[in-house]
């Protein structure tokens, strides 16, 4: 059981600043996120693009501003719980939760703060008439464990950087390894494209384009796919193999989250904005993107302000009754809970002759 | 003084809806279709507008001239489902005085 004050849903821009809210306040966070890395959408669709309204940024990539962020907030010593999606939520008799995972990982806090954006990341699935049938049975939509296809024959589809960069790793695994897309053109980083081509050439990569899987072969398990080759005459041609990939993207669902009994508009989580962003069941927040008051807008500045007023309820929450004025970090600098500190440097008081 | 363009919008029940849409707002027709809520929050405009997420894919019906297909719109539509010889994306298309007539049907939620 992991235990934490904190326990941050969605490790995306609003999710790691909590963290350093949290730790001015003493606070601990630890963040589930259903990627397998922070950073959320801004790592996950537009790590190369830039931002251009993050205050005192006039420009920054979306990636680099996660990697400040996770710097930002280093000394408080967040804990990460990744590539696990949270899925269920119970609540204590003391008023505290315990989240698990669908991994089964379980996580206890008095508070929950949803900064889940759009919701969690799900792969987006082909529309193959039989291709649910063959789900986990020669199917996978994620590559989690690259072993699972050591000397095995393996069909990847799609045309982006993750079909690019798994069909050149995975051809040093497999015995065999075909890559399908609609277009002659691949979309992704231009060493990766080149790589391809480079393994094609050396017959390491079968490439198939402009094609499409359009079925599954198989009974109890996969043996293969059906592919429509879009040449001048359209063929249609049977691969035989014992894995096929669909590589197409992610796109984000609300997930289990919309079965927690929260207030749910629009999509969002409805909260509290005149007081501290707190959703219909107390103890539970909803900050950033996934929430959804008058006025709402989904900025990552805004996500800020709504984390920042989050922490000092929750620190109500986690020490009833107990003082505590709101303190400039200029002014008394930062104490990580790694034994660092950050202050000001102190001024010099000397006579001048 | 700039003019507001009528467009025709069909959302993803099927529903016809004539809207007006303003020219200098530098409003793209996802960006439209979102201001006038006719699909759920969520479910357009997934990335924003930056031609990587295909999440609003739509059909164009009438004959506007429509600004060419840039590489990354193109890609995009490679890579999305349900696709159409007159698909587009909606945040690639402008709402410009050229766009008065625009005619579209939403592609389905993928």
């Amino acid at each position: 059981m992991i235990k934490t004050d904190i326990l941050i849903i969605g490790a995306g821009p609003t999710g790691l600043f909590t963290v350093f809210e949290a730790g001015l306040l003493k606070l601990k966070c630890h963040l589930i996120d259903a990627l397998p890395q922070a950073g959320g959408q801004c790592s996950e669709i537009y790590p190369k693009k830039p931002i251009y309204d993050i205050p005192a940024y006039p420009e920054i990539l979306a990636g680099d501003l996660t990697e400040k962020l996770l710097e930002q907030g280093k000394q408080f010593e967040p804990g990460f719980t990744l590539g696990e999606r949270a899925e269920t939520i119970k609540k204590l008799e003391d008023g505290s939760f315990i989240v698990t995972t669908n991994k089964g990982t379980k996580h206890h806090a008095p508070v929950v703060a949803i900064a889940g954006g759009l919701g969690s990341f799900e792969p987006r699935k082909p529309l193959i008439h039989n291709i649910a049938n063959f789900e986990d049975k020669g199917v996978e939509y994620m590559i989690k464990d690259p072993e699972v296809y050591r000397n095995k024959r393996v069909v990847i589809a799609g045309g982006g950087d993750s079909a690019l960069d798994w069909s050149i790793f995975l051809s040093n695994v497999a015995s065999e390894v075909t890559l399908i897309h609609r277009r002659n053109e691949f979309r992704g980083a231009l060493d990766s494209v080149e790589k391809v081509q480079e393994l094609k050439n050396k017959g390491k990569i079968n490439l198939i384009t402009p094609a499409e899987v359009v079925g599954i072969l198989g009974d109890d398990h996969l043996t293969g796919v059906v592919v429509t080759k879009a040449d001048h005459i359209p063929t249609e041609l049977e691969i035989e193999c014992d894995h096929f990939i669909p590589l197409f993207g992610l796109s984000p669902k609300l997930g289990p989250i919309a079965n927690w009994g929260l207030e749910i508009e629009k999509n969002a989580i409805k909260v509290n904005n005149a007081l501290d962003y707190q959703t219909n069941i107390p103890g539970i927040f909803a900050i950033g993107d996934v929430n959804t008051y008058p006025g709402k807008l989904k900025l990552i500045l805004c996500g800020f302000h709504e984390a920042t007023l989050m922490c000092q309820a929750a620190y109500q929450i986690i020490n009833p009754g107990k003082r505590y004025v709101l303190k400039y970090t200029t002014v008394s600098g930062i104490d990580g809970f790694d034994g660092t500190r950050k202050e000001a440097p102190k001024a010099v008081v000397k006579s001048i002759d | 003084m700039s003019q507001d363009i009528n467009i025709t919008i069909i959302d993803r029940e099927g529903v016809s809806h004539e809207i007006e849409a303003p020219t200098d707002m530098a409003m793209n027709l996802m960006e439209v279709v979102r201001s006038y809520e006719l699909a759920p929050e969520g479910t357009i405009g997934v990335c924003g507008g930056m031609a990587m997420c295909a999440s609003c894919q739509c059909y164009v019906l009438s004959d506007n001239e429509l600004p060419e297909m840039q590489d990354e719109e193109e890609a995009m539509l490679a890579e999305a489902f349900y696709v159409k010889d007159n698909s587009r994306l909606g945040c690639q298309i402008q709402m410009t005085p050229e766009m008065e007539g625009l005619k579209v049907e939403l592609a389905p939620e993928s």
